[in-house]
């Protein structure tokens, strides 16, 4: 099994639901990554999802655009995000992490080449924003090869006819985003949200977080009632944004234990 | 399979193309294609399609032999294919009518649309206000700043502008946000592309649309010539006026396909436009072609004297067509096209688009090596109105 798949079966038995916040790599600064992602374990964080910068970031809203161009600025590639993640793993053998980005830097550093260095650096499941089902034929086939779970996007608008579709293609967790629209956007309709779950979970046994829209304890403990972990990307990315570099770790830090003692509570 | 026969059912000019879109946009893509494969299907559409581009553009756009401007360039004919005298001045108007017909198809009563150098927002708003659509146009900060004639019209048509201040504020990051709106409000919204790229089926619908272009330069070609040119140059930033041209002369085999990108302050400065002549391939916007990136796979910033020409990736087919041998794709520089541009006005009394002047400088390139009774025809995509801001500039003029 995974560490992906063990993280969430060791919840499971302890009903409890994962919480996976997002950072972008590189932001605010090239030395503060590893240091976060420590800090997001302390604070409670059951899988990270580390953002891959890139030039044109088509599905994200402006928050994790600005986050992109900072790591840009300093200068962060593919291959600095994968150094990262394999100096985060010197110190946290346990804790799974995800890359999530666009497809072209993978593309350009070839995804057989890419998916073996992930998987040395202690990477374990990566989500192409940008390559749907349809065209992941042998880049799904590559990353499961090198034991790397690959994860898909389910969203509002996806019919019930591509859901077994997705679900066949994906490996660790299905990630729902709940709402249309890009990162960081307003309002969540619970209801909604538990009805596609229920969808989903007809043509799926992985577990299924949601993510979009969760921005203090109150919504992640709402999302934490019906799903199977929380995805928190927008609402951190604004926390490193606005806090002086010397205040980030520890507000993340408060922030994420917020979030954690809201998905707790869905357990109680 | 054929030439003619691609893109596949999946949207794939060998490896070119595709959907590469994240899963909110999947199921109006699939919409799109499943709507666009019954309207292209049906003489209803077809024949609306065909009025409006007679009675409202006013097509056939002639064929026009430039007599005076090939006599200075001292070699082949020079003919043109005036797509600048259609109404909003560029080949734009022919593809946003054909997406606005189908937009009204699938009661989408909200269009969005991406642009560069403002003319296709320009024909975007223009069949948005003749349509009775609400319209939304994206465009790159320092575009708006270059163009601001087509930021007026495009008000005064109705549709709002917003300016996209993220990235390098041009094209390519009006089609990021674009794309983002469409995200949003994906039920209520046509996205109205403005060249032959993104994801399946915009490429192929939007080239169904332009080929117009070249259906009738054959016919005209052979009323006033007896004969079909010995090539065809056109203009590539995207490449939706390329391909319309193109597209049907792939069945004329005899006839040399020549694709122009903007070469900038030159290939070998690294600031230009042209991916197919020094670019590799990726993957951008929704779909795989050749692009400008760096190590990384980021996106670099693109340099040209044309807006509508500065943009990082071309549409996929002819990343195709150039792998395939099937046409040549060469850069022209900034000043090569600014000459050129002089050229045109002084020799034709026409005012070419920045962008057509790089197809009209390949031309004075190739002309004086060819015999007097060979032909080139170039596709003059626009009128250049919009550009003189930006020329006097360039020549120190202040209007």
């Amino acid at each position: 099994m995974s560490r992906i798949g063990q993280t969430f079966a060791a919840l499971k038995a302890q009903n409890k639901k994962a919480l996976i916040p997002f950072i972008t790599a590189g932001d605010p600064g090239r030395g503060m990554t590893v240091p976060l992602m420590h800090a997001l374990v302390e604070a409670g964080a059951d899988i990270i999802e580390l953002g891959v910068p890139f030039s044109d970031p088509m599905a994200d809203g402006p928050v994790i655009q600005r986050a992109s161009e900072r790591a840009l600025a300093n200068k962060i590639g593919l291959k600095d995000v994968l150094a990262m993640a394999a100096e985060f793993r010197k110190i946290n053998t346990t804790t799974p992490v995800v890359l999530m980005g666009y497809a072209n830097p993978v593309e350009r550093m070839g995804y057989a080449v890419f998916a073996e260095a992930a998987k040395a650096a202690g990477v374990d499941g990566v989500l192409t924003v940008d390559i749907p089902p349809e065209e992941s034929a042998g880049v799904a086939d590559v990353f499961k090869a090198a034991g790397l779970d690959p994860i898909f996007l389910l969203s509002p608008t996806t019919p019930e006819s591509r859901v077994e579709l997705v679900a066949a293609a994906a490996g660790g967790f299905i990630y729902y985003v709940s709402l249309k629209g890009v990162t960081g956007s307003a309002n969540l309709d619970m209801d909604e949200v538990a009805q596609k779950i229920a969808t989903i979970r007809r043509h799926c046994t992985l577990p299924v977080g949601v993510g979009f829209g969760i921005r203090d304890a109150a919504t992640a403990e709402a999302v934490a009632r019906i799903a199977d972990a929380v995805v928190v990307g927008s609402r951190i990315v604004s926390e490193i944004e606005t806090s002086p570099e010397s205040e980030v770790v520890s507000r993340v830090k408060t922030l994420v234990q917020d979030l954690r003692r809201g998905v707790d509570a869905a357990s109680k | 399979m054929k030439l003619t026969d691609f893109p596949d059912s999946h949207g794939h000019f060998g490896p070119y193309g595709g959907v590469f879109v994240a899963e909110t946009l999947m199921a109006a893509l699939d919409e799109l294609r499943v709507e666009y494969e019954k309207a292209r299907n049906d003489p209803a559409f077809i024949a609306e399609f065909e009025y409006e581009l007679k009675h409202y553009v006013g097509r056939p756009s002639p064929v026009y032999h430039a007599k005076r401007l090939s006599e200075q360039y001292g070699g082949a004919q020079i003919f043109l294919k005036r797509e600048d005298l259609n109404h909003t001045g560029a080949h734009k108007i022919n593809n946003t009518i054909g997406q606005a017909l189908l937009a009204r198809r699938m009661g989408k009563k909200r269009v969005i649309a991406e642009t560069g150098a403002g003319q296709h927002g320009v024909a975007s708003a223009t069949v948005a206000a003749r349509y009775g659509m609400e319209c939304v146009v994206y465009m790159g900060a320092e575009d708006v700043a270059r163009q601001s004639p087509n930021v007026y019209r495009m008000k005064l048509l109705g549709a709002t502008v917003v300016p996209v201040s993220s990235g390098s504020k041009t094209l390519k990051d009006a089609l990021n946000e674009a794309m983002r709106d469409w995200v949003t409000n994906v039920e209520s919204t046509f996205y109205i592309l403005g060249t032959a790229a993104g994801p399946h089926p915009y490429p192929m619908l939007v080239r169904d649309f332009q080929c117009v272009i070249g259906r009738e330069a054959i016919v005209q070609m052979q009323e006033q010539a007896n004969r079909q040119p010995d090539c065809v140059i056109a203009c590539v930033g995207g490449g939706s006026n390329a391909i319309g041209i193109f597209y049907p002369y792939l069945a004329h085999p005899g006839v040399k396909l020549i694709g122009v990108e903007a070469g900038g302050s030159g290939i070998a400065s690294g600031k230009h436009a042209a991916p197919l002549s020094a670019g590799t391939p990726g993957i951008l916007h929704g779909f795989r072609s050749y692009l400008m990136q760096d190590e990384n796979g980021q996106i670099i910033e693109t340099h040209s004297v044309s807006a509508g020409l500065d943009y990082p990736g071309v549409g996929p087919e002819h990343s195709w067509l150039k792998d395939a041998h099937k046409a040549e794709y060469v850069a022209i520089n900034d000043d090569e096209a600014m000459a050129a541009f002089h050229d045109l006005c002084k020799y034709e009394g026409i005012i070419p688009a920045l962008e057509s002047s790089h197809a009209v400088a390949h031309a004075k390139k190739l002309a004086p090596t060819m015999k007097k009774d060979q032909i080139i025809l170039v596709n003059l995509s626009g009128r250049g109105d919009k550009d003189i801001n930006t020329v006097a500039k360039l020549s120190g003029i202040t209007l």
